[in-house]
């Protein structure tokens, strides 16, 4: 696989920033993960999608909306009906998947340099992530492991939680910059880390 | 307004993309029947009161949904996935191209 060049570059400026007198509120990296893989079953055979994803990564996802299975690793969550973003440290998970899921049950589409991974995470994350979307972000309607699919104006974004002051975003790759520029200015004023 | 999306809950209007009325019937594409293709494109109930209207989560989900919403109040009734819903016949209330 060709080397991937982050988006985040030209505004990548680690250290603490904002108002952090009296502690950093939030702490914002770039999980860089190497493989993201979405996967869509047909109408009827999203019990086998999971089966797939079991097999394949490893990860058992819980059924219901919007369930999920967070890990250092490998990670999964689903965020439409019938749809789920699988996302590993390492590169390949989508030539895995592709053996793994036949065109009968459903498709596999590789968005490893499609998407951005953000981590924002620390006391004040929920805080943070509510000014940009419409969201319930309390622990009880959106629990660790839970995936979610909303939108920032133009910036489509799917969250997970993967723990309980710890949210992984991922933003279109195009957006990405953009997004990461706003998230600093929201951030400045519970002061930020960007690690 | 908040419509709850069956999967991922009530969510801001801003996030839905309005997909029409939902009660229509289209014509089967093989017609040239003029008449019933000109009500399907222009004729519309535009009650005050319930409407069936297709909505897309198109800032969420991407599902296409089925929705009961109030003209007059803006309650929302009743939501669905549309592909549920299946083939929705005319509720008789509306003109066909013959009598319009």
């Amino acid at each position: 696989m060709v080397e991937q060049e982050s988006p985040l570059k030209p505004v990548w400026k680690p250290g603490s920033h904002g108002n952090f007198a009296n502690g950093v509120g939030v702490y914002l990296s770039e999980t860089m993960p190497g493989s993201i893989v979405q996967l869509a079953a047909w109408p009827g055979e999203e019990k086998a999608v999971i089966a797939a994803i079991k097999k394949v990564a490893g990860v058992t996802l819980p059924d219901g909306a919007g369930g999920g299975a967070p890990g250092d690793v490998k990670a999964a969550f689903g965020f439409a009906p019938g749809k789920f973003l699988v996302v590993d440290e390492k590169e390949g998970l989508a030539e895995a998947f592709a053996k793994a899921v036949d065109i009968s049950v459903g498709t596999v589409t590789d968005l490893s340099h499609g998407r951005t991974a953000i981590r924002v995470a620390g006391p004040k994350a929920e805080w943070v992530l509510a000014k940009f979307f419409a969201i319930d972000f309390s622990q009880v309607s959106f629990p660790v492991g839970a995936g979610r699919s909303t939108v920032h104006h133009d910036v489509f974004a799917q969250i997970q939680r993967t723990a309980p002051t710890q949210f992984d975003l991922y933003v279109f790759r195009s957006f990405a910059r953009s997004f990461w520029t706003a998230l600093c200015h929201a951030s400045a004023e519970v002061g930020y880390e960007v690690r | 307004m908040l419509i709850t999306c069956p999967y991922c809950g009530p969510r801001d209007v801003s996030e839905y993309s309005y997909q029409g009325d939902g009660n229509r019937t289209r014509p089967d594409p093989a017609s040239t029947d003029q008449e019933a293709w000109n009500a399907y494109v222009y004729d519309r109930l535009n009650p005050r009161g319930e409407h069936h209207e297709i909505w897309q989560h198109s800032g969420g989900c991407r599902a296409h949904l089925k929705v009961t919403r109030n003209t007059l109040t803006h309650v929302i009734s009743s939501v669905g996935f549309a592909r549920d819903a299946g083939h929705r016949k005319s509720d008789g209330h509306r003109k066909t191209g013959a009598e319009a």
